[in-house]
Parts: C-alpha cells; sequence; structure tokens
C-alpha cells in the first residue's frame, strides 16, 4: 500500500520538557494503528502534532512525500485531508447535527450545498445518527455526540482519520457504540490513527499497534506480536497491568 | 385652575396634555440614539475584540507581527481611554474641540450618535473579547480541524457562540444608553432629559415633572429589557427538536423512549 504520512525524528518540547523524542514512524493507506501507552507518555501530543493543532520543535511530517512543517503543504488543506476526532467531541454547539456535518464541506471544500448534504447523510446514517439531524449537540449523549463527530471527520472525505482517545471522555455504556463505529470503518479500508485505552480494540482491531513510553515509541508491530510477546520489559510491565484489570 | 391651585396628580396630567408631544419627541430621540449607538458600539466592539484576540500565524513575519502589536496598542489606549473618562466630559470635549480646533459644527444628531457609539465601542470591546474567551477551545480546534482558517472559524463557529453569551451585556448597555444619552443634554440635544429641563423650567412644578420622566424612562427601559430577554430565548432554540424519518405522516416527537442504560434514545 502506498505511504500517505511518514513522521521523521519528530521531536516537542514545552519549555523544558521533552514530551516526544525522536518519533518515526510511517502510514500506510488502509492502516489501522492503535496507539497505546500510559497517560502522559506523548501519545495525544503526538496526534495533535500530525494535525499540526500543536506544532513540532524539530524533525519532518511528510504527507505523499511533502514536507508538512516546512510550509510544502497549505495547513488548511492539509487539515482537510487528516480529519481528526477528539475525545471532547468538539461539536460545534451553535450548529444542528447536519449543520455541524455541511458547514467544512460547504466552506471550506467549496461543495454546493445539495452535494453536502447528501454526502452528510451518508455518513450519519453510517454512524446510525440521521434521524437526530435536527438535534443541536447539547441534546444529545456523549456516544452520540462522538458518532456525530465522526461523521463530520468523515464528511470531509480525508484520506487519514486521527482518533484522540475518543471514547475515554464516556461513560462506560457508550463506549461501546463508538467503538462498533470505528470498528467497522477500519473494516471498511479507512486509514486510522487511534491514540486509545481501549486495549481490545488494540489488540482485535488494527493492523498495527504503537507503545509509547516517555515521549518515545518503545516497540510497534503486528498487534498479535506486542500482545502475546512484547519484547521491551516497558511493554511487558504495561500490558500486564493493563490485561491484569 | 392655575397650576399653583392643582394637586400633585392633576399637575402630572396637566404635564402630559400640555407638553405630551414633546415628552413623546424627547423620548423618541432618546430610543433612537440608545437604538443606534448600541448597534454601532457593537460594531466597533466586535471589531476591536476580535482585533484584540488575534493571534499573530507563526509564519507571519516581523513586519506583520508589529502592525498587529500597534494596532492592539492604539485599541487598548482607546477603551481605556473612554472608559475611563465621563461620557459628559467626552460630549464636550468632541462637540466643542470639533468646532474650535477644525471649525467643524457637528449637527445635534452626529455628535450624539459619534460620542455615544465611540463610548459604547470601548465598552463592548471588552465584553466581546470576554465573549471570544469564553467560548471552549475546543470549538476552534473542532474548526481548524477540518481544515477552517482563522476568519472561518471566528465568523461561523467562535462569534455566534460569543453572541450568545454576551447578549445579557448587550442588553445591559442598550438599558444604559437610554438612561445616559441624558449627558447629551450638555451639548444641547434635545432628549427625554432636556425635555424635563424645559418642562420643570418652564412650569417650575419639579417634582411632577421628574415623576413623569422617570415613568417614561422605565417604561421604555422595562419594554426593551423584555425583548432583549425574548430575543435570547429565541437564540437558544426550541428545547425539543423532531426526529427526521422519511415518512412524513409518522409521529417523530415522542415516541423514542429515554433509555437509561445508554443515556440516549435509542
Amino acid at each position: 500500500m502506498s505511504e500517505i504520512i511518514k513522521v521523521e525524528h519528530l521531536a516537542k518540547t514545552f519549555g523544558t520538557n521533552e514530551v516526544l523524542k525522536d518519533i518515526d514512524f510511517t502510514v500506510h493507506g488502509g492502516d489501522v494503528i492503535s496507539i497505546i501507552g500510559a497517560s502522559g507518555s506523548g501519545k495525544s501530543t503526538l496526534l495533535r502534532c500530525i494535525n499540526m493543532l500543536e506544532e513540532a520543535t524539530s524533525g519532518r511530517i511528510l504527507f505523499h512525500g511533502q514536507d508538512v512543517l516546512s510550509g510544502g503543504v497549505d495547513e488548511d488543506t492539509y487539515r482537510t485531508k487528516v480529519g481528526m476526532v477528539f475525545q471532547s467531541f468538539n461539536l460545534f454547539n451553535n450548529l444542528s447535527v447536519i449543520d455541524n456535518c455541511m458547514i467544512g464541506q460547504v466552506k471550506v471544500l467549496k461543495r454546493d450545498k445539495e452535494e453536502a448534504r447528501k454526502n452528510a447523510m451518508e455518513y450519519l446514517s453510517k454512524v446510525g445518527m440521521s434521524l437526530y439531524i435536527n438535534a443541536k449537540p447539547r441534546q444529545l449523549s456523549g456516544g452520540q455526540k462522538q458518532r456525530v463527530a465522526i461523521a463530520r471527520a468523515l464528511a470531509m472525505n480525508p484520506e487519514v482519520l486521527l482518533f484522540d482517545e475518543p471514547t475515554s471522555a464516556l461513560d462506560p455504556e457508550m463506549v461501546g457504540e463508538v467503538l462498533d463505529v470505528m470498528k467497522v470503518l477500519a473494516e471498511s479500508g479507512m486509514t486510522m490513527l487511534v491514540v486509545t485505552h481501549e486495549m481490545a480494540f488494540a489488540r482485535d482491531v488494527s493492523s498495527r499497534v504503537i507503545y509509547m513510553a516517555d515521549g518515545r515509541i518503545e516497540e510497534e508491530g503486528p498487534p498479535h506480536d506486542i500482545f502475546s510477546s512484547p519484547k521491551s520489559p516497558k511493554t511487558k510491565e504495561f500490558l500486564s497491568r493493563f490485561m491484569g484489570e | 385652575m392655575s397650576i399653583s391651585e392643582m394637586n400633585f396628580l392633576q399637575r402630572m396630567l396637566f404635564i402630559l396634555q400640555d407638553y405630551g408631544g414633546s415628552l413623546a419627541k424627547g423620548a423618541a430621540t432618546t430610543m433612537a440614539i440608545a437604538i443606534i449607538c448600541t448597534l454601532l458600539g457593537c460594531i466597533i466592539g466586535f471589531a476591536v475584540g476580535l482585533l484584540q484576540t488575534t493571534e499573530p500565524h507563526k509564519k507571519d513575519g516581523a513586519f506583520k507581527r508589529g502592525m498587529l502589536r500597534v494596532i492592539k496598542l492604539i485599541l487598548t489606549a482607546y477603551v481605556e481611554v473612554f472608559r475611563g473618562t465621563p461620557m459628559m466630559l467626552q460630549a464636550a470635549f468632541i462637540y466643542y474641540g470639533m468646532s474650535s480646533v477644525f471649525g467643524i459644527n457637528l449637527g445635534m444628531w452626529s455628535a450624539a450618535i459619534i460620542i455615544v457609539s465611540i463610548n459604547t465601542g470601548a465598552y463592548m470591546a471588552e465584553t466581546v473579547r470576554g465573549g471570544i474567551l469564553s467560548v471552549d477551545p475546543g470549538q476552534r480546534e473542532g474548526a481548524m480541524a477540518i481544515g477552517m482558517s482563522h476568519m472561518q472559524t471566528m465568523v461561523y463557529i467562535v462569534l455566534p457562540q460569543a453572541l450568545r453569551n454576551i447578549m445579557p451585556q448587550i442588553g445591559n448597555n442598550l438599558i444604559i444608553n437610554i438612561k445616559d444619552t441624558c449627558v447629551l443634554s450638555i451639548i444641547g440635544t434635545v432628549e427625554l432629559f432636556f425635555t424635563f429641563r424645559s418642562i420643570s423650567g418652564a412650569l417650575y412644578t419639579y417634582f411632577e415633572a421628574a415623576t413623569v420622566t422617570m415613568i417614561i424612562y422605565f417604561v421604555l427601559t422595562f419594554t426593551c429589557s423584555r425583548i432583549l430577554r425574548a430575543i435570547e430565548s429565541k437564540m437558544d432554540g426550541p428545547a425539543n427538536f423532531d426526529l427526521a424519518t422519511s415518512d412524513t405522516l409518522a409521529f417523530t416527537s415522542g415516541m423514542n423512549r429515554y433509555n437509561e442504560r445508554t443515556g440516549g434514545t435509542h
């Protein structure tokens, strides 16, 4: 499969705090990569750097071979191709569900309204929210909001979708409905980069798992290898703590 | 019956009969100035507040950064000066200053509108800044993540939410403006307070004239605050929403049981 995003020697510091150190990895089309690791290991920062919500301190992010950080690609255009789903949903509170899924298409991609609406409806049905198009975000449950957020990101027809702990802000009862949607998405061939604490999702759905510790990629490989025979002692300890629960 | 033989109520009625027309005209002037100036003040406030919350883009050069800093400095000075001095003096300063320094004689209306708008704008700038800061930063990130530019994010996402948040403060400003136009009487604007002074001066019935004028002021401000409340609840939209089913004849409200387990309605 073709290479979409390549991260080279990426580093990020907040003041004197080194959050990411020398990160290297590649995302190919169709990859479903789970990024796991303890809180504070830099997983979310990595994702936010890839989407340029945080500015990387050094290193390169190549999108189809073009350096994003040095301005080789227009920032806003790049973001339409790399969608993001947030832990706190970030649905636009002033817009209805359908408008949330249409505004980016109409204002950024300049699609006409009819086309945008059709496209939005297609993805809203995919996530099971097509009945709720008239609702405002405040009228939805957490799981419903997150499914709309996924539809909003998909409606832009991105090449890659980044998930920043999409189920961490949800009540345990609602985690399942969001994971189900993500699973269907993964099976349909969507390229996904998922920061998650859901070990079952990482093990069963993803094609590759990255374990991060202290701002570094400690171990990377197919889920079966990572979960059954982790090589690094840090990975071993982390997994035994998590899976033991 | 001469006015000295009347009792309190009779005097008030007399004022209304003889001066009803000028009171109505004064009230209309007051309202016109207050509404126009609150709207203009809002526009100024939004422009200033928007500029003051603009952060330089990381790719901007030194010139652009410098410009932004100078503009912000000027705007801060404007806000501090006009918030920090009495509007009555600002009115005198601008009105007489224009004629003696520049030889421009501002008419009653243009002077009134310029002064009150600029003053309201200074207050609104801070209100708008607060309103923008009160919008969850996640809203901005959500907009940026689908590729919206700073301007698009502001216009479509942040400002509508900021506007809703500051509606009570805009109402406050309107009501303050209705009352504070009375300081314009210093430059001879014939508004409600000016009318009161004319009546009381002509009849020497200060108490009655004040009572009548106060009642008029109160009716104006109370009506405005009720109308603004109605606008606010309209902005919030309905508390319920209809499910979008393809069958247009089916009932869409009240058919879905709230599911306690999932916390949703499905």
